[in-house]
């Protein structure tokens, strides 16, 4: 039952990133090129949502559908891992266009050469892996 | 029906996103996608090689359900909800990309000179795929997130270390696009 639910949120998002057009490589670049608003006004709208949402989650204590209060923990305090990591991340993101959601609604659709973004990503994820203790964090 | 088959407006899809988000966090969970890749590594065995890997994959099914959905949302909107794949970018994009040698730019859905099945077969194209994709995974796992975990999740809950993530995604995308395209294309 919770599988199920998991899996029409998962079809739901597919939906609306394909829908959105926030899973085309072009509305990326076109973002970049600050040439439209689209893609900011996406992530605004849902931000002013999310940030509101949460504010009133923690203000009343709200409980999840299991009936715990809903926690959240924050990101540990630090700067090169969040600067550098997400650098690398903005240069793939642009070069690629598509995010690690994104993709998987893109192979859904049809788009088979995505399989070979999605094999590299798992591969630098796992490079990332070994290389851990190396990297600034 | 006609207004679902047309392109969804930012102001319908923002909220949407949100609704996603606040579903997953009163089912108990966060919304990030990236952490997927992770898990994935950890399930071909990539544990044995770096403690990165070492942790219970099984704790993260619900996740690797929610890339299935997404995939198979990505099918049904392709196949049932779309009249035209072809995005509308701005002119001025169009014809910026057309002076790159993007000739599908305002008439596809990805540019064919990247991901059409021909493209598969020509060496520039497939690296930029190749190379693409393990940056974002890289970038991803190092920033702990991406644009799902920081840009959307950790910003509303107002992390700094979010902030710090998504300026990095910007100054990455910036650099790509108005420094390295002019060298790559």
């Amino acid at each position: 039952m919770r599988v199920l639910g998991y899996l029409v949120i998962g079809i739901f998002f597919g939906i609306t990133m394909f829908k959105s057009e926030a899973a085309s490589w072009f509305r990326i670049y076109e973002m970049f090129q600050f040439q439209a608003f689209h893609m900011y006004g996406i992530i605004g709208s849902a931000l002013v949502l999310g940030v509101l949402g949460i504010q009133l989650i923690k203000k009343k204590k709200a409980k999840d559908f299991n009936g715990e209060e809903i926690q959240f923990i924050p990101k540990k305090k630090s700067f090169s891992r969040y600067m550098f990591g997400g650098i690398i991340f903005g240069l793939g993101w642009a070069l690629a266009g598509a995010c690690p959601g994104p993709i998987y609604t893109l192979i859904g659709a049809g788009y088979v050469s995505v399989i070979v973004v999605f094999l590299a990503a798992i591969l630098g994820t796992f490079v990332y892996g070994l290389l851990k203790d190396k990297l600034p964090h | 029906m006609e207004t679902i088959l047309q392109p969804w407006p930012w102001y319908v899809a923002g909220p949407l996103i949100a609704l996603i988000m606040f579903l997953l966090i009163f089912m108990g969970k966060q919304f990030g996608m990236s952490s997927n890749l992770r898990t994935i590594c950890t399930m071909c065995g990539a544990d044995s090689k770096a403690s990165f890997f070492d942790f219970n994959w099984r704790a993260q099914k619900w996740n690797l359900t929610v890339i299935i959905g997404a995939a198979i949302g990505g099918f049904i909107a392709m196949n049932f909800l779309t009249a035209d794949p072809a995005v509308a970018i701005n002119p001025d994009t169009v014809s910026t990309l057309e002076g790159l040698g993007f000739e599908s730019a305002g008439g596809a859905y990805l540019p064919d000179e990247l991901y059409s099945l021909e493209a598969l077969t020509d060496w520039k194209a497939l690296s930029i795929l190749i190379i693409g994709g393990f940056l974002i995974g890289f970038g991803a796992r190092w920033a702990g997130g991406c644009t799902s975990g920081h840009a959307i999740s950790g910003l509303s809950n107002l992390q700094l270390p979010s902030l710090i993530a998504v300026i990095g995604f910007f100054i990455g995308g910036l650099i790509m696009v108005h420094l390295l395209f002019p060298l790559i294309f």
